[in-house]
């Protein structure tokens, strides 16, 4: 196996891992601040993608698309956080469970009656397509890797955010105590659709941006739902900055499991057999991961409370 | 989850109270990720019903949401309480295999207009079970005859990791002469295939097959066009089929897939049926659509001969086969399922729809590796 394949699956890790982040960052913010699960998340992924895909459909423009996806997703987590989450907030985990759950439904069900049960078409920008060959001779994708940088800079964004900026404080405040903000005179009924917002924005960013190299459909977002909460965990739940590093690990974990183990059983295995098992292992990898961190620290890397 | 109980469609002269005569149980996927395969084979399913004219027919249609354990709950109901002559629909393996054993053994006939697993070909074959579409590894045994013929000799495999993928990969090694650069196992669902993709690029493969049906396909094959690999792809049909290559776009243009079915296979019944779907439907038909299509005339053609409550004179109508096929000549193997010819195809743009063309034949007069541990 040269070094050439290695470095390029690291990449492809990173790629997939900063996506993750996007997810996990609204994921853990929306949990941290308001203490809700929210299962509908992968919904305004798929929300995302599906306003990308009609705007890029009919405008041809893939900035207009991503523009599309980012106020369509917004504006559904802030219309769904108004109509339904608000109620929810004093409610045991399990109304909010199978609350957001039905919205998985009730949006997986609406987008089919919108466009239809066939999966849409959304493609990489022409300036962005193909492979570059980076130092050393590695042809890697250009798209993938526009999307590590984007994925980098929303992090950069959101760490700027959230330490530098009034609504900043005001959310890690919320963090630490929902009564006392409230009594300090911050609208936190604002505040709280405006995080929610702010959440679903980047999943639908992530679903446009993923959309573009996968394919656009009814469910696409909970697979990745569930990565997402993998990422959470690992990372402690309400950390933005635990989402990153988590969202890393579980990308390398699961690209380079998925690669290299199957490698390692071909030392002692026949290929096809080598070939079962070891993916089935890989698959199990992150999970593996997960149990490891939450052993070696019960709250996750970043967990702020025990 | 509430029970789904919508969704019981009657063929048009039912509706008008007439009394039905034959009762047919249609269990599909309407719902979820792979609802465009189920809503094909239902449409393809229901045209033929509507062109016979009959109303003596009854079709129950109901939503098994890719669920086995609600394809089972509905198949007891059609069977208990709407007490169906006749069960079709399922799409996919798994649910099959939870759903056809009971239903057969319980008298009741069942054609399949898509799964066609493994063990219902061989030695669970059951006499009341009759497969409309294809032996599960029909259309990659296929693809490996056709490499063989492209002078291909050094293959790239991959496939999901589940009962399906590997009875894929096995099906295409059984006719595939040359070696294997690679065989990969990918996760069921998986959406991204960058590190597969990689490991393609540093073998020294000649070609590359897949089966990754619906939406895992269209993820591979933008993923792969946009890598800058060049080497030839060869698939099966259920990648490319017209619901989804219009997702695909351009990625897709030049892959050749096999199928048993095509929009453009000479004959009058297929020519009938793709324009009369267009009419209808107002989209251009898929394979699972033309299978559909093909259930139902198969039953239509039974019809005519005799009755169901005449078990095997209805029996021995539908092995006959007497009907016209949108694929040209058809006819059962002694284990109930299709001796077909396999075309290979060729994915085009006619206009600004993407579609396919046969460029040759794959397989000729194809029966299944299975009929002989069938005891029926």
């Amino acid at each position: 196996m040269s070094s050439i394949l290695i470095i390029e699956q690291i990449l492809n890790g990173l790629q997939f891992g900063v996506m993750l982040f996007l997810m996990a960052a609204g994921l853990t913010l929306i949990f941290g601040v308001m203490g809700l699960i929210n299962l509908a998340h992968g919904s305004l992924y798929m929300v995302g993608a599906f306003a990308a895909a009609a705007v890029a459909g009919a405008t041809g423009s893939f900035l207009l698309a991503l523009v599309a996806a980012l106020a369509a997703a917004a504006l559904a987590g802030a219309i769904v956080e108004m109509a339904v989450i608000r109620r929810l907030y004093n409610a045991p985990h399990l109304d909010q469970v199978l609350a957001t759950f039905a919205l998985i439904l009730i949006f997986s069900e609406g987008t089919r009656w919108v466009f239809g049960s066939f999966p849409l078409f959304l493609d990489i920008p022409d300036a962005l397509s193909g492979p570059v060959t980076l130092p050393g001779g590695i042809e890697y994708p250009l798209y993938r890797l526009t999307l590590i940088g984007i994925g980098l800079a929303v992090a950069v964004g959101l760490w700027a955010l959230i330490e530098r900026t009034r609504l900043g404080i005001q959310i890690r405040a919320g963090e630490n105590d929902r009564e006392m903000i409230a009594a300090l005179g911050v609208d936190i009924s604002k505040l709280y659709t405006l995080v929610f917002a702010l959440g679903a924005a980047l999943a639908g960013l992530a679903g446009a941006l993923v959309g573009a190299i996968q394919s656009v459909q009814v469910g696409m977002g909970e697979p990745v739902l569930i990565l997402a909460f993998v990422v959470i965990v690992i990372g402690g739940i309400g950390s933005v900055r635990g989402a990153f590093v988590g969202a890393l690990l579980v990308g390398l974990t699961d690209t380079l499991g998925g690669v290299f183990l199957p490698e390692l059983f071909k030392l002692f295995m026949e290929t096809g057999a080598a070939q079962k098992s070891g993916s089935a292992l890989a698959s199990m990898g992150i999970y593996v991961l997960m149990g490891l961190v939450l052993i070696w620290r019960p709250t996750g890397l970043f967990g702020a409370r025990a | 989850m509430k029970k789904f109980l919508a969704a019981a469609a009657v063929s048009a002269l039912c509706a008008t109270g007439a009394l039905a005569e034959v009762k047919v149980g249609m269990i599909t996927t309407l719902s979820g990720g792979g609802a465009g395969l189920g809503i094909d084979v239902r449409d393809g399913f229901m045209l033929a019903i509507a062109q016979s004219g009959r109303d003596d027919i009854e079709v129950v249609i109901e939503d098994d949401q890719r669920k086995p354990d609600i394809a089972v709950q509905l198949s007891d109901k059609m069977i208990q309480s709407e007490r169906v002559d006749v069960m079709t629909g399922i799409i996919w393996s798994n649910l099959a295999m939870a759903v056809v054993p009971a239903a057969v053994n319980q008298n009741v006939f069942y054609l399949s207009p898509n799964a066609g697993p493994s063990p219902l070909a061989g030695q669970g074959c059951h006499q009341n079970y009759f497969n409309v579409a294809w032996q599960n590894d029909n259309l990659h045994e296929a693809a490996g005859a056709y490499a063989n013929g492209a002078g291909y000799s050094n293959s790239f495999i991959l496939a999901p990791n589940y009962p399906a993928g590997v009875d894929a990969l096995t099906g295409y090694k059984r006719f595939f002469e040359g070696n294997l650069a690679g065989e990969v196992y990918t996760e069921l669902g998986q959406t991204d295939y960058a590190a597969e993709i990689a490991q393609i690029r540093a073998s020294d493969a000649d070609s590359v097959f897949f089966f990754l049906p619906g939406g895992m396909g269209i993820s591979f094959l933008k993923q792969y066009a946009d890598s800058g690999i060049e080497l030839p792809v060869v698939g099966p049909a259920f990648s490319f089929d017209q619901g989804i290559l219009q997702a695909v776009g351009d990625a897709a243009l030049g892959v050749v897939n096999t199928s048993q079915w095509n929009k453009d296979i000479d004959n009058p019944t297929n020519a009938a049926f793709v324009e009369s779907f267009q009419a209808e439907y107002g989209r251009l038909p898929s394979l699972y659509a033309s299978q559909g299509f093909d259930t139902a005339n198969l039953l239509l053609s039974a019809l005519e001969k005799a009755d169901p409550s005449d078990a095997d004179a209805f029996r021995e109508a539908l092995r006959a086969a007497e009907f016209d096929s949108t694929r040209g000549d058809f006819s059962f193997g002694p284990n109930h399922h299709p001796i077909q010819t396999i075309y290979a195809r060729e994915v085009i743009k006619e206009g600004d729809v993407f579609t396919n063309k046969i460029i040759g034949v794959a397989l000729e007069n194809h029966s299944d590796a299975y009929a002989a541990e069938c005891k029926m």
